[in-house]
């Protein structure tokens, strides 16, 4: 065994640089923290529907967000023919007012950062 | 034909995870049981080899140098090429180790036959760049993975992300490591096709590798991009594996199951491949050693005590009969 002690902190150092997220979660002891959706409103559906707004509501707001900015077009048609307001401030905050609990919720579990907020105001909060 | 076997290898493996979870329903298997074995694999494979390369022994100093040694005070020496102290070796390996140094070095020879036939050497900086670009993609990318794995997440995660997705482009935005990720490992790929001399050289080994990571990164920015996943369960589910609670939310889409399997396949393929390399790179002889074979007497620790007959002992032994027949003697 040649140089064996420095081999040995050096894979010392491997191991715990590839268990980091096991003693990391063990020394924070969050790891069985699951956000929590609060939804805050009598509707019973949201534009779409909840599985598709769960995945693709980003592209959604996007394409919400072009078609106002860029086209002047606000009227969404849903998938049932309703008529909707392209609005994030009167359409999806009327329902989902309370953003600590709802949208941050899962952004800030999953490290997401949207940029609603770089131009929107954020809501004052409705309490519960 | 390395490459097709690696291709259709890599192909049957996503096929696999697609048809275990989405027709048999093995969540558990793929989603518990396969990361598991993958950890155990990589990280008891991985330990096992380094200790079996430390027990390898290294009697001499064999670095390879391309600068001045240290020598005379009037001459000036590069340390840093052709280390003298442990301090130089320590930056010569850290630049070997993040910045590839010896691969930026490397040359290319051609023969041109026009005008007339020589053979030229040119620079090379190709696969340096890609190789360079490939690595530091796949580290921020594992790193930026912490996102799934802790909570609450550490505070460098949110800044590489930041980092990574600082165009803003499309929504979820696009990463730029993801971009050149899958250019760089293309590249490697079509080098190793498009060149016949490193394609005569090319066997499985290398297309199976790359194909598998090629897999994996194409299937996260599917999953990032198009085929989405429910994010809230998929990181219920890493974070349950990391703490040892495994659990298998319902309604994970296949495309991570897809995800996780080749990423388990490259940890368990890991310690029995040219990957080891990651390790390898710490312990390479001819880059981890000072060059002090002339300042330093090196004896080859494994040099044993050789059992030798000297002139002195042999005529003490045959003086009488040497003397006999004549032969001259050194001592009467």
């Amino acid at each position: 065994m040649y140089n064996g002690g420095k081999i040995f902190a050096g894979l010392i150092v491997f191991i715990c640089l590839i268990t980091f997220p096991v003693w990391y979660n063990v020394v924070r002891g969050k790891a069985a923290y699951r956000p929590e959706l609060k939804i805050v409103t009598e509707e019973k559906e949201c534009v779409e529907s909840s599985e598709y707004m769960r995945n693709e509501h980003m592209h959604l707001l996007d394409d919400w967000r072009n078609s106002v900015v860029r086209e002047n077009k606000r009227t969404y048609t849903a998938y049932d023919g309703k008529e909707h307001e392209m609005s994030l401030s009167n359409t999806c905050l009327k329902c989902h007012s309370n953003k600590a609990d709802f949208c941050d919720q899962c952004h800030n579990y999953l490290e997401v950062t949207p940029t609603c907020w770089d131009c929107h105001v954020i809501p004052e909060e409705k309490k519960l | 034909m390395g490459a097709s076997f690696s291709l259709l290898t890599v192909l049957v493996l996503v096929l696999l995870a697609f048809m275990g979870v989405r027709v048999a329903g093995w969540d558990p298997l793929f989603g518990v049981v396969i990361p598991y074995t993958a950890l155990f694999v990589f990280l008891v494979g991985v330990v096992y080899r380094i200790w079996d390369w430390a027990k390898s022994p290294v009697p001499f100093r064999i670095p390879t140098t391309c600068g001045q040694h240290k020598s005379h005070p009037w001459i000036k020496g590069n340390n840093i090429e052709n280390p003298s102290n442990i301090f130089g070796v320590v930056i010569r390996m850290a630049l070997e180790i993040l910045f590839f140094r010896s691969l930026f070095r490397n040359t290319k020879t051609e023969l041109r036959a026009d005008p007339s036939p020589r053979l030229i050497f040119g620079e090379n900086k190709w696969l340096w760049a890609a190789g360079l670009a490939f690595h530091w993609s796949f580290l921020f990318i594992v790193v930026r993975h912490l996102r799934f794995f802790t909570e609450p997440i550490p505070f460098f995660v949110g800044l590489i992300e930041y980092m990574d997705g600082l165009f803003e482009i499309g929504v979820p935005t696009l990463y730029m490591t993801d971009v050149v990720i899958l250019a760089a490992v293309t590249y490697l790929f079509l080098r190793r096709v498009v060149i016949p001399q490193v394609r005569y050289i090319s066997i499985a080994a290398d297309y199976f590798p790359l194909f598998l990571i090629l897999g994996v990164a194409i299937s996260g920015v599917l999953m990032r991009h198009f085929y989405k996943v429910d994010m809230l369960r998929v990181k219920e589910l890493a974070t349950g594996l990391f703490s040892f609670h495994p659990v298998t939310p319902e309604g994970i889409g296949v495309s991570f199951y897809i995800h996780l399997f080749l990423v388990s396949i490259l940890l368990i393929y890991f310690p029995f491949s040219k990957l080891m390399h990651m390790a390898g790179v710490f312990l390479s002889p001819t880059r981890n050693m000072p060059n002090d074979n002339r300042k330093r007497r090196h004896i080859n620790p494994w040099d044993y005590p050789v059992k030798v007959h000297t002139y002195e002992e042999y005529e003490d032994e045959f003086r009488e009969k040497m003397k006999k027949y004549g032969i001259p003697v050194e001592k009467e």
